[in-house]
C-alpha cells in the first residue's frame, strides 16, 4: 500500500523531499524568467525609475532604426543557421548512423571518434577552427592545394557573404554526434523480425533502408529538429568566440544570442539596456515556444498515429 | 564441384572473381566513408595537439608533421603557466562542476523519489511544473538572473554559478529519475516499512538501486556545465572566479599573436574533457541512447 496523504495534514517528509528542488528551481529559474518577461513591458524614465510602458519595447524592437534592422538581421541569420544544421546534420547524421548499424566491424571505435568533438567546449572548437581557417597559418589552403583546389581558398570567416555559412558548418561539425547517436539508437531499436520479413519478401538493402527503417526513424528526425531548434535559437558561445559580440563582419554572423548579449550589456559607446535586452529574450522565448508547440502538435501527433 | 554442375568451370571461376571483387568493394565503401568522417572529426584536434609541442617556425613551416627532436619546444606551455592562472581556473571549474553535480543528484533524487513514491495533492501538476524547464533554456532568464544575483550580492562568486547550474539541470534529472524510481519494486519498500524504517531511511534504500541512472545523468549534465561560457561571462567574470572555459577565452583574446601560447592553452583546456571522455565515452553514449529509446 502506498501511503496517501489525507485531508488532515500534509506529511512533513514529502515536504522535506520536495522543498529543496522546488525552491532552487523556482527562485533561480522560474522567477528570473518570469521577471525577465515582466521587464520587457517596462522601461526606465528620465528619473531612471522603471515604469510600465505596455508593448512599447516591442514596437521599438520592430520599428526603431536602432533595433529593427539588427533584429531582422539576427532573426534571418538565426533561421539560416538553423536550416544549415537541420539539412546537413540530419543527412550526415543519418548516413553515419546507418553505416554504424550495418553490422560493420569497429563500429564502436568509429562511434567514439565521431562523437568526440561534441564533448569539447564550443570556445575551444571556435578557436581551433579560427586557427585552421586563418590565412596566416595557411593550413586549409595547403590541404586544398593537396587536392588541386587551392584556388578555391578564401578567408571565409572574414567575408560577409560566407562567414555565416562557415560558422554554421563549424557548429554542425561539432554537434554531428548528437543526431548520429540518436539515429543510431533509433536504428538499433528496430526489431530484427521486421527487417528479416522485408528481406524474405525480396527487398534489397537499399529498399529495406528506405521502406522499412527510414519511416521508423522519422520520429527521431523530429526530435533532432526540435533539439537543434532550441539549441540554435539560444546559441551564443561559438559566434562570440569566433566573431566577438559584434558578430562581424558587418553583423553577418549576428544571431539572437549575440544580439541579446550586445543589447543587454552594451558595447563600445552604446550603454547596456536591460529592458530592451529582456524584450529580445522574450522574443527568443516566444520563438522557442512556437517551435516546441509546432513539434508537439504536428510531429508528435503524426508520429503517434503512425505508430498505431 | 559435384557432378550436376552444367556451367563450365572457367566461367564459374570468372563469375565468382567478379562477384567477390564487387562484394569486397561493397564492404569497403562504408569503411572508407567512416574513416573519412573520423579523419575530419579528429584532424583539427590532432593538428592543434602536435603543433603545440613545436617551436614557432615549425608551426608555420611544417604544420602537418609531428614534432621532431629539432622542432620540439615547450615554450607555449611555459608562457601559459607563467602568464595565466590556469591552476585557479581548473580549481574553479572543478569546484563548480562537482558541487553542482552532487547537489543536483541529491536534491533531484529526493524530489524524484517523492514524486514517484507518494500520491499527494498536486503531484501531477508539480511534476509538470518541474518538467517545463526541460525545453526552456535558462539563458532566456539572464536579465532576471543577473538582477537576482546582484540583490543577493552573489555576483562574482562561484555560488552563483553552482545555483544556476543546479536549477538548469534539475528538470531533466527529476524527469528521468522519477521514471527509474517507479520501477523499484514496492515489496522492498513495504518490507522496510513493516520493519519500522522511516521514509528517509527508505529513500536511502532506494537510492543505490537507481545508481546506473544517477551515473548516466551525472555524466551528461557534467559536460555542459564544464563547457559553459555564458554564465561565467555574465555572473562571475572576475579573474578570481573564472572557469577554464572563460579563462581560456580571455587568455586567447590577449595572446592572439603568440601562436605557441594559443595552441598550448587550447590543449590544456581540452585535456580534462578528453581524459574524461577516454574513460567514460561508452557510458556517455549508452546513456544518450538509452534516453532516446525511452
Amino acid at each position: 500500500m502506498q501511503p496517501t496523504a489525507g485531508r488532515k495534514s500534509f506529511p512533513t517528509y514529502i515536504l522535506v523531499f520536495l522543498a529543496p528542488a522546488i525552491l532552487i528551481y523556482t527562485i533561480f529559474m522560474v522567477y528570473p524568467l518570469v521577471n525577465s518577461l515582466r521587464l520587457s513591458f517596462f522601461a526606465p524614465n528620465a528619473a531612471r525609475q522603471e515604469i510600465f510602458v505596455g508593448l512599447q519595447n516591442y514596437v521599438k524592437l520592430f520599428t526603431d532604426d536602432n533595433f529593427a534592422p539588427r533584429f531582422r538581421g539576427a532573426l534571418v541569420n538565426n533561421f539560416v543557421f538553423f536550416l544549415v544544421h537541420v539539412l546537413v546534420q540530419n543527412t550526415i547524421g543519418l548516413l553515419l548512423a546507418a553505416l554504424l548499424t550495418s553490422g560493420i566491424k569497429g563500429s564502436r571505435f568509429y562511434r567514439t571518434v565521431l562523437f568526440l568533438p561534441t564533448v569539447l567546449s564550443v570556445v575551444i572548437i571556435g578557436f581551433i577552427w579560427q586557427l585552421i581557417l586563418n590565412p596566416l597559418w595557411g593550413v586549409s589552403e595547403s590541404i586544398l592545394d593537396l587536392v588541386g583546389l587551392g584556388f578555391l581558398f578564401k578567408p571565409w570567416l572574414g567575408l560577409p557573404e560566407s562567414a555565416l555559412l562557415t560558422v554554421s558548418l563549424i557548429s554542425v561539425w561539432q554537434w554531428i554526434g548528437i543526431p548520429m547517436i540518436l539515429f543510431y539508437a533509433a536504428l538499433i531499436g528496430i526489431p530484427d523480425e521486421l527487417i528479416e520479413a522485408a528481406r524474405v519478401d525480396g527487398a534489397t538493402g537499399w529498399h529495406v533502408f528506405w521502406r522499412v527503417k527510414f519511416p521508423l526513424v522519422l520520429p527521431t528526425v523530429g526530435i533532432v529538429a526540435i533539439l537543434t531548434f532550441v539549441g540554435n535559437f539560444n546559441a551564443f558561445d561559438l559566434i562570440y568566440t569566433m566573431k566577438g559580440a559584434n558578430a562581424g563582419p558587418e553583423f553577418s554572423t549576428d544571431i539572437m544570442g549575440t544580439f541579446f548579449y550586445r543589447t543587454f550589456f552594451g558595447q563600445q559607446l552604446q550603454l547596456g539596456n536591460p529592458s530592451m535586452g529582456a524584450t529580445i529574450a522574450a522574443m527568443m522565448f516566444l520563438i522557442i515556444l512556437v517551435g516546441v508547440l509546432v513539434y508537439i502538435f504536428s510531429f508528435q501527433r503524426r508520429v503517434t498515429s503512425y505508430e498505431l | 564441384m559435384k557432378g550436376e554442375s552444367v556451367i563450365p568451370f572457367r566461367q564459374v571461376q570468372e563469375v565468382s572473381r567478379g562477384y567477390r571483387l564487387r562484394q569486397a568493394l561493397k564492404r569497403a565503401i562504408p569503411h572508407i566513408i567512416l574513416i573519412g568522417a573520423a579523419v575530419i572529426a579528429l584532424f583539427p584536434i590532432v593538428l592543434i595537439l602536435i603543433n603545440s609541442f613545436k617551436e614557432r617556425p615549425a608551426i608555420f613551416g611544417q604544420p602537418f608533421t609531428p614534432p621532431t627532436a629539432e622542432t620540439f619546444s615547450l615554450i607555449g606551455y611555459e608562457t601559459v603557466f607563467s602568464r595565466a592562472n590556469f591552476g585557479i581556473y581548473f580549481l574553479n571549474s572543478i569546484t563548480v562542476t562537482v558541487s553542482a553535480l552532487l547537489l543536483t543528484l541529491w536534491i533531484g533524487s529526493m524530489a524524484a523519489y517523492a514524486l514517484a513514491e507518494y500520491r499527494f495533492w498536486g503531484n501531477t501538476v508539480l511534476a509538470l511544473f518541474l518538467s517545463l524547464g526541460i525545453m526552456i533554456p535558462i539563458r532566456l532568464g539572464t536579465v532576471g538572473i543577473l538582477r537576482l544575483m546582484v540583490s543577493l550580492s552573489l555576483v562574482n562568486t562561484l555560488v552563483a554559478l553552482i545555483l544556476i547550474y543546479i536549477a538548469q539541470a534539475l528538470p531533466l534529472t527529476i524527469f528521468i529519475l522519477t521514471s527509474f524510481m517507479r520501477q523499484v519494486p514496492t515489496e522492498l519498500k513495504d518490507a522496510a516499512r513493516i520493519d519500522g524504517a522511516s521514509e528517509y531511511r527508505i529513500y536511502g534504500l532506494v537510492l543505490p538501486l537507481v545508481r546506473p541512472a544517477l551515473g548516466a545523468i551525472g555524466i551528461f549534465t557534467m559536460i555542459p556545465i564544464w563547457n559553459d561560457l555564458w554564465f561565467p561571462l555574465i555572473l562571475a567574470p572576475s579573474s578570481r572566479t573564472a572557469t577554464v572555459t572563460l579563462g581560456v577565452q580571455q587568455f586567447l583574446g590577449q595572446f592572439v599573436s603568440d601562436w605557441n601560447a594559443v595552441l598550448s592553452s587550447l590543449v590544456l583546456a581540452m585535456l580534462p574533457i578528453l581524459i574524461f571522455y577516454l574513460f567514460f565515452s561508452r557510458q556517455l553514449i549508452k546513456s544518450i541512447t538509452a534516453g532516446a529509446i525511452k
